[in-house]
């Protein structure tokens, strides 16, 4: 009979660069957020700006965790856990980030549509496309075309992003589209749609430029489309 | 073989419905009760309900399966989460299905539903079937037996519990009543009886037929 060994405890603090992050990706997929805030700490202790610590270590991990949700080798407890990790890296990492004033690479409004209630997915997109460098005015749930309206008019944001998880929600996306063209607002914004029920085709019928079907997706997605649009400005 | 008779069962035709597992006693019953002999059930696993993403290509393996073997297949599902893709497959394989987005929906009946809905978004629905496997499709499908911390990403933005029951069971309306409590919800029961769910299970084998519910 082989005796069990007990399983050696990792000192995130004698590890090196490299073997930390990769750590860090390995706790964020196992939803540590103990463990993920002490390795941020130490990570700014060796002298690491925020900004890489927030790509290296914590944006690069969650898109390990979106490609394996993504694949159905994750499932959305385990996604819950690993975004709370990252809340935790983030609550420390954006005063510093704030501090450093640097300027947001876009701005995006977002909200579940009116009638709807979920929110986790627009909550990962949320996370991710700040971890991507952008600025994210959250309108939380329910939210009609009024309240989309008037924070496009209020942060002139250069995205709209729109999420719905019941299949008698999500043409609500519609609308709040068609009420930009009436208003000859559509293009003033770049639109991008997410939610489980939604796929390709939905967002292309409604008039959105894009369909983002997770959130690293949706950060990617966001980075490509804004640097395409002030390319052809 | 054509039948001078609206009743299908009575003329030996055999009618195939690929359901859900959530709805299988609900669907033996209304098959009892209305004496259908000539419908037959398959489930597919009631756990789809938590990965509608697996729903569309299971029905569509089980319905290509028994083709030709059934004079009708009909399918026993509401669009539940696959956003149009199921009735994708539907239309494909000249099919039909359940009305409505979810159980919920054709156990309630669809105007019932929509009030419930509109009167306060923040509802979460139980059936008989959710209610009797509280514990395992959603306690545990969600982790919520491990990691307690979750429930407020799941259920924070929600206010009520709405237990639509298919049958008059005090010890149903009980364990509804409990699972309100550890969700933090408001509790409310609705009785449906099948609702929209014996409504098209008999008019697919009797146009002229009305249904009998459970209430």
């Amino acid at each position: 009979m082989v005796e069990e060994q007990p399983e050696e405890e990792i000192i995130l603090a004698d590890l090196s660069d490299d073997d930390l992050t990769a750590q860090m990706h390995d706790d964020l997929y196992d939803g540590l957020a103990d463990e993920i805030a002490e390795g941020t700490n130490i990570l700014l202790a060796r002298g690491w700006e925020p900004g890489r610590v927030l790509n290296d270590a914590l944006v690069e991990g969650m898109r390990i965790v979106g490609i394996d949700f993504r694949d159905g080798i994750l499932f959305v407890p385990e996604v819950l856990l690993s975004a709370n990790a990252m809340k935790a890296g983030m609550a420390i990492l954006r005063p510093l980030l704030a501090e450093t004033g640097v300027e947001p690479i876009g701005k995006i409004v977002i909200g579940t549509v009116k009638g709807d209630i979920h929110d986790i997915g627009k909550n990962l997109v949320g996370m991710m496309l700040e971890g991507a460098g952008f600025e994210v005015i959250d309108l939380g749930i329910n939210t009609d075309v009024e309240e989309f309206l008037g924070a496009l008019d209020e942060h002139k944001p250069d995205f709209l992003g729109m999420s719905a998880l019941l299949t008698t929600t999500m043409p609500y996306m519609k609308v709040v589209i068609d009420v930009l063209k009436e208003k000859s607002l559509r293009e003033e914004y770049i639109v991008i749609v997410g939610g489980a029920p939604l796929n390709e085709e939905f967002g292309e019928a409604i008039g959105a430029d894009a369909y983002c079907r997770d959130a690293a997706v949706a950060a990617e997605t966001a980075q490509r489309l804004i640097a395409e649009r002030r390319a052809a400005a | 073989m054509t039948s001078e008779s609206p009743a299908g069962h009575m003329t030996g035709e055999r009618t195939l419905i690929v359901a859900c597992g959530a709805l299988s006693r609900e669907l033996l019953q209304v098959i009892e009760v209305n004496n259908l002999p000539g419908v037959e059930i398959a489930c597919l696993p009631a756990s789809y309900h938590n990965t509608p993403d697996k729903i569309p290509d299971a029905v569509a393996q089980r319905v290509r399966a028994a083709a030709g073997l059934y004079d009708t297949i009909y399918v026993g599902y509401a669009d539940c989460g696959t956003g149009g893709r199921l009735d994708a497959v539907c239309e494909e394989l000249g099919v039909e299905r359940l009305p409505g987005a979810h159980c919920y929906e054709f156990f309630a009946g669809q105007q019932t539903f929509a009030r419930l809905h509109d009167a306060e978004p923040g509802t979460f629905y139980l059936t008989d079937f959710l209610v009797k496997h509280f514990d395992r499709l959603v306690i545990k499908a969600l982790w919520l037996d491990t990691h307690p911390e979750l429930l407020s990403d799941y259920f924070g933005n929600y206010t009520r519990l709405v237990y639509l029951a298919q049958t008059d069971n005090p010890d149903l309306v009980a364990q509804a009543e409990t699972a309100a409590q550890r969700l933090g919800l408001r509790f409310e029961l609705c009785p449906t009886g099948y609702g929209e769910l014996a409504t098209s299970v008999v008019e697919l084998s009797s146009p002229n037929r009305q249904p009998i519910g459970a209430y």
